[in-house]
């Protein structure tokens, strides 16, 4: 699809649950290119996590799955088991949540790096070590060769994130999906973690899905965003468009949410209130419109669709846009 | 690692005590005289008393147990007073006979369970599954006299495959010692591969579902690797807790397998015992099975370090 490394184009995720269907990812299209990276970010249930399971063909199994995920020219969603199982790990690699438990506790971590080295490139034991080490010095282990013969328990989480890291990485993946690897980590550690995202994806040239509920995440380490809300892409924009001027009062409300160290002590975060609506209960208008501020009549009876925005690349999907043309002028 | 296994060891003197003080307990407080049972009913109250005396039987139930336990503790775990024969020659003479018969039984029951049990956590709720699942449900309430009895009247009544009854030694002629022991083995087998296939099903079940698992995935491990290496050994603890288990409670002797098959092993000696009331080899007899069962289940807290690194670092 025009030279796009991963072209998503109106993946739909549903879960049956005993409340009737979830719909978990709703009609997204998303693409990009190699080398670029793509910040995805929403609240918690918004469907990204579902939208990278998608990617990575790792749904739940009674997840239903629509739509096409075309990786490299092939659709990820209909290739067989084995050729899905030769590419993952080789050229789409993953780094999950929580490396608490994302880790196997009773291998080493050397087996746990050498076995996806050993899988999928042609290298005998030494050289796969050898590679290892190499890589967990990427990372910033320090002592990697002892390092190689310990347990994951044996190292603190930042440790054990950047060993998913080097897992990652160790076939030199053309996509990247980090899929909020900062969250269960302390927030020193964090930064840490995102530069090394960062330098790694630039130096070997990966495309990066970086996944997170932070939109100061993603501001600077991210070629372009894309906003989900309640399954569904609602803005998408280059990072730098999309800093200085949002039109989705999600957008909005996102940054808003996030606690700046110049406000005053004992402000009150301006939190968006509400909670986001039941997924097996889908509403006819705007899946915002109940705590969304701008919301008038017509958002709550029609869905707004994704439109263009002046600015190239941008998309939003809202009736009342704000920061638009003439309210700016004026 | 060291350190593990000291600790553990300590924690086996209390418990040891404990199994020699109850054992001690049961034997003393069966009721009859000890003295009776070996003169007989005749015997004059005199010859009784004397007899008792020289036993010790007069002697206070504390001091009783505490010169038995020094006695123990010597090696000397006293003689039958029928065959003459000492505990510990009784107990040499008829154990390789069940701990052959123990082996034999796990592995089957293994070899049975484990595979099964990995088929179906792999394709868990498919027909397969289910259907074993049940069956396995079914096995385990047949009790093992029948299943000995289906088993004899196939494979050595209508087949005529195999002996019903007997022993013939292993160094004597292992091909024959094998045939006497395939149909007790089996029957002690087919109660004991439920247990094994439902455990470890269950736990491969959870295991199957953590992240670790989305991860080697995700990785592109082949699927028989995901199952017997990341899923496999983090999902056996159990497992080695129920075979260890097993293991302990088959040291004492399967007492209804070996007394249908006529085998000499520990469990005949046992029942042999509590028909003729020795008290002296039943009490011992005990004693040693008990510090088996607790040895076997010390060995399997090692083996837990041995699965899993956080146990042996001393984190979980």
């Amino acid at each position: 699809m025009n030279g796009a490394l991963l072209s998503i184009q109106d993946v739909a995720v549903e879960l049956p649950t005993p409340r009737g269907n979830l719909r978990a990812v709703d009609h997204v299209d998303l693409t990009l290119e190699a080398g670029r990276t793509l910040g995805v970010v929403g609240e918690s249930g918004c469907g990204k996590t579902m939208l990278s399971r998608a990617i990575l063909q790792l749904l739940p199994k009674k997840a239903k799955l629509t739509g096409r995920v075309m990786f490299d020219g092939r659709d990820l969603a209909r290739l067989d088991p084995e050729s899905l199982r030769e590419l993952r790990g080789r050229d789409l690699a993953v780094v999950f949540q929580d490396p608490m438990t994302s880790l196997n506790p009773v291998l080493t971590i050397g087996t746990q790096l050498m076995e996806t080295i050993q899988e999928h490139l042609e290298l005998d034991a030494p050289a796969a070590k050898r590679r290892s080490i190499d890589l967990l010095t990427a990372v910033g282990i320090p002592a990697p060769e002892q390092r190689l013969a310990q347990y994951p328990h044996q190292c603190s989480g930042g440790m054990r994130q950047r060993i998913a890291i080097a897992i990652a990485m160790s076939c030199e993946p053309k996509l990247l999906i980090a899929d909020e690897p900062t969250t269960a980590l302390d927030v020193t550690i964090q930064a840490q973690i995102l530069d090394l995202l960062a330098r790694e994806q630039r130096r070997r040239h990966m495309a990066m899905i970086l996944i997170t509920h932070d939109l100061g995440v993603v501001a600077g380490r991210t070629d372009e965003v894309a906003v989900m809300y309640a399954g569904r892409v609602v803005e998408r924009a280059p990072t730098p468009t999309l800093f200085k001027r949002m039109h989705m009062p999600y957008t909005e409300a996102l940054l808003a949410a996030i606690p700046k160290l110049e406000t005053a002590p004992h402000t009150p975060l301006p939190a968006i209130s509400g909670r986001p609506p039941d997924p097996t209960r889908p509403l006819p208008g705007c899946a915002f419109a109940p705590r969304c501020r701008y919301a008038a009549g017509r958002c709550h009876q029609a869905k707004p669709d994704l439109s263009a925005a002046e600015t190239a690349g941008h998309f939003y999907a809202c009736f009342h846009p704000i920061q638009m043309a003439e309210d700016v002028g004026a | 690692m060291l350190n593990f296994i000291v600790r553990r060891l300590i924690y086996l003197v209390p418990v040891l005590l404990a199994v020699s003080l109850l054992t001690f307990l049961i034997a003393s407080l069966l009721p009859g005289d000890l003295a009776y049972v070996i003169l007989g009913d005749q015997a004059t109250p005199e010859k009784v008393a004397a007899l008792r005396h020289d036993m010790g039987l007069d002697q206070p139930m504390w001091w009783r147990y505490l010169s038995w336990v020094g006695q123990v503790l010597q090696g000397d775990l006293g003689r039958s007073f029928r065959t003459g024969q000492t505990v510990l020659q009784a107990v040499a003479e008829r154990i390789p006979v069940s701990i052959e018969l123990m082996l034999l039984a796990e592995i089957i029951g293994l070899v049975i369970g484990v595979p099964l049990a990995i088929a179906c956590a792999a394709r868990a709720g498919s027909a397969f599954d289910r259907f074993m699942t049940g069956g396995a449900f079914a096995m385990l309430s047949v009790p093992s006299f029948l299943s000995a009895i289906l088993l004899i009247y196939l494979f050595a009544v209508e087949l005529r495959w195999l002996p019903a009854t007997g022993y013939v030694p292993l160094t004597e002629d292992p091909i024959a010692n094998l045939r006497f022991f395939v149909l007790p083995a089996l029957t002690l087998a087919l109660a004991e591969w439920p247990g094994i296939m439902r455990v470890l099903r269950s736990d491969m079940i959870a295991t199957l579902q953590e992240d670790y698992i989305s991860l080697a995935k995700a990785k592109g491990l082949k699927p028989s690797r995901i199952l017997f290496v990341h899923a496999l050994k983090p999902s056996s603890l159990t497992l080695v807790t129920i075979t260890g288990i097993n293991i302990g409670r088959l040291i004492g002797g399967a007492l209804i397998v070996e007394s249908i098959f006529a085998l000499p092993g520990i469990g005949r000696l046992l029942v042999g015992a509590i028909y003729t009331r020795d008290l002296i080899i039943l009490q011992g007899v005990v004693l040693l099975v008990a510090s088996g069962f607790v040895i076997m289940n010390f060995i399997v807290d090692m083996l837990y370090a041995v699965l899993d690194p956080r146990i042996r670092h001393g984190h979980a």
